[in-house]
């Protein structure tokens, strides 16, 4: 394993230094604990937005803190959700006084961690409303798992919630158009190879080099079901199938595509997916109105995809189109 | 024997040296059906824990009025700040919870029980999870089972926490047959079978410690050069 690194248990205090000095226009990043806040503080009388998450999935989430977006954003140790003694004053730094909402992962750690936090921060008289991100169709039976799990989807969640309370919509809003997108996204994922993480420096689950892991979540564990490599079609079709039919997608509606790169693959090969993907939607009858492709919920340098769709109304696709300015999406 | 802070001291540091010592090993176990961190996690947290116990060392104070309670506080606040993850919650709990029954400077047998029943409660209320689910809840319990039972026969001290060491870690081995229905683990489903959840097995090395450390006596001067 190579990999661009000083002292491995410094990983994610070195990237987050030189991501601080990168994008100091947009970001304040705070150590002791490590937590990222908008360069500017907190927004008086708006909603604030925090999320938050293991590091190593990349521009996840400190990559979207900015206008239009998150306000802060707590990075833990690699694939480790943070400490609520992180996430409490991230929480502190997003309250303009209109209330918080917690954008949070269905992944055990992150849930225990953030409800510690949310305790905490209403003991501190903070209005805290939490949303739980459960986006990921590979998890089919959530009576007998810890649930399914939250996964690249949490970027539209965290956009339009976040451009609902730029436009000065109040804390129950702002949630309630939060749970809409979590409502009506679904994703699904495929690894072709395992992570490494750096302090563990052996990848993180076996796999032959003509198989792939499908149904994969984005710590690096391995995925629901093993199967021969296939063409990209082929592969594309076993994650757009599952999304597709668990949304019920009907004729004549219309959707975000989104397909992300767990860090891995190539942008040429995340067009080839996207391709596929837009075609076996239209012939569903469905409409691909907007579309995102690229490296945006990453699993360090996993290689793999995963295809996600959004369904989208007038509201969700007016507050998706509304102006972004974060280091990792802007338009 | 009743058990003192020191005791609770020495079991602390015991375990730091029990998870380095086996963090490669649980960072496999966890690399094979979890996201493989669990090792390097809890050494983490173990070693910001022996370093505030140095540092409350290094300090003059009463050390005499101390009990049980504030050292597996001291745990508790040190393990939730710095581990993260799950096991950061439920381990940090467990000690809270432990730490609320023992606020005295010397436990009991029947107060031993109650702490490993605090500590088993904590974990299971704070992760929902329940017996036969391949999570630390299965150690736990057994441990809790165990002890109980040699306190109603009478054993002492050391002897409740030697049935609960050889309970957690028989139970650790028995849950590699299971499929596990909670934590990063389920995900799997039937491919968790013929693995061992390594939140149970980290147990089993917590409680293990606290025997060796009942077992073994007042630490050295400088308990960083004991074997």
């Amino acid at each position: 394993m190579k990999k661009l690194l000083n002292d491995p248990a410094d990983a994610v205090a070195d990237s987050l230094a030189g991501f601080a000095l990168a994008h100091s226009d947009l970001v304040r990043v705070s150590t002791l604990p490590v937590f990222v806040s908008r360069a500017g503080g907190a927004v008086t009388g708006k909603v604030g937005l925090v999320s938050g998450g293991g590091a190593g999935h990349e521009p996840l989430h400190a990559g979207f803190v900015g206008d239009g977006m998150l306000d802060a954003a707590v990075p833990g140790a690699v694939f480790t959700s943070p400490t609520p003694d992180q996430i409490l004053p991230a929480i502190q730094a997003a309250d303009g006084g209109a209330g918080v909402l917690t954008i949070v992962k269905n992944y055990t750690g992150d849930v225990l961690n953030f409800e510690t936090a949310v305790e905490l921060a209403e003991a501190d008289d903070i209005q805290v409303a939490s949303v739980l991100v459960n986006d990921d169709v590979a998890v089919e039976d959530s009576l007998y798992t810890a649930g399914r799990r939250g996964v690249a989807g949490t970027v539209a969640v965290e956009k339009i919630a976040g451009a609902a309370a730029d436009r000065g919509v109040d804390l129950a809003g702002v949630t309630a158009v939060a749970q809409r997108v979590i409502a009506n996204v679904r994703t699904m994922g495929v690894a072709l190879a395992a992570p490494t993480v750096p302090h563990v420096g052996r990848p993180s689950f076996d796999l032959p080099d003509d198989e792939i892991e499908v149904g994969i979540g984005i710590h690096g564990e391995p995925g629901r079901h093993r199967v021969p490599a296939a063409s990209a079609d082929e592969v594309t079709e076993m994650l757009v199938t599952p999304v597709a039919d668990d949304l019920a997608l009907a004729r004549g509606e219309r959707v975000l595509l989104f397909v992300n790169g767990m860090g891995g693959t190539p942008l040429s090969e995340l067009y080839v997916v996207y391709g596929r993907a837009r075609r076996l939607l239209e012939e569903r009858g469905v409409t691909v109105s907007r579309s995102l492709v690229g490296n945006y919920v990453t699993s360090l340098e996993m290689q793999g995809a995963s295809v996600t769709v959004l369904r989208l109304d007038d509201e969700l696709e007016a507050l998706w189109d509304a102006p972004v300015n974060t280091a990792a999406l802007r338009w | 024997m009743a058990l003192d802070a020191d005791w609770a001291e020495r079991w602390v540091r015991r375990t730091a040296d029990a998870i380095a010592d086996a963090k490669d090993e649980l960072t496999e176990l966890d690399r094979q059906i979890g996201d493989g961190d669990h090792g390097e996690n809890l050494h983490r947290g173990f070693q910001a824990v022996v370093a505030r116990l140095d540092d409350a060392a290094a300090e003059p104070g009463a050390a005499d009025e101390r009990t049980v309670g504030d050292v597996l506080k001291l745990v508790a606040t040190t393990l939730m700040s710095t581990v993260g993850g799950a096991s950061g919650p439920l381990y940090g709990t467990a000690y809270l919870r432990a730490a609320k029954v023992s606020g005295r400077t010397e436990i009991d047998q029947p107060a031993v029980v109650a702490v490993l029943e605090a500590a088993l409660e904590g974990v299971s209320s704070r992760g929902k999870a329940t017996v036969g689910e391949k999570t630390m809840v299965d150690a736990w319990q057994a441990a809790v089972d165990a002890a109980e039972a040699a306190a109603r026969d009478g054993g002492s001290e050391v002897d409740v926490l030697r049935a609960a060491a050889e309970a957690a870690d028989k139970a650790a081995t028995g849950t590699i047959p299971l499929i596990a229905t909670k934590g990063r683990a389920s995900y799997l489903g039937e491919r968790s079978a013929g693995h061992e959840d390594p939140g149970a097995r980290s147990t089993a090395l917590v409680l293990g410690a606290a025997m060796a450390a009942a077992l073994s006596g007042p630490a050295p001067a400088d308990p960083r050069t004991a074997a």
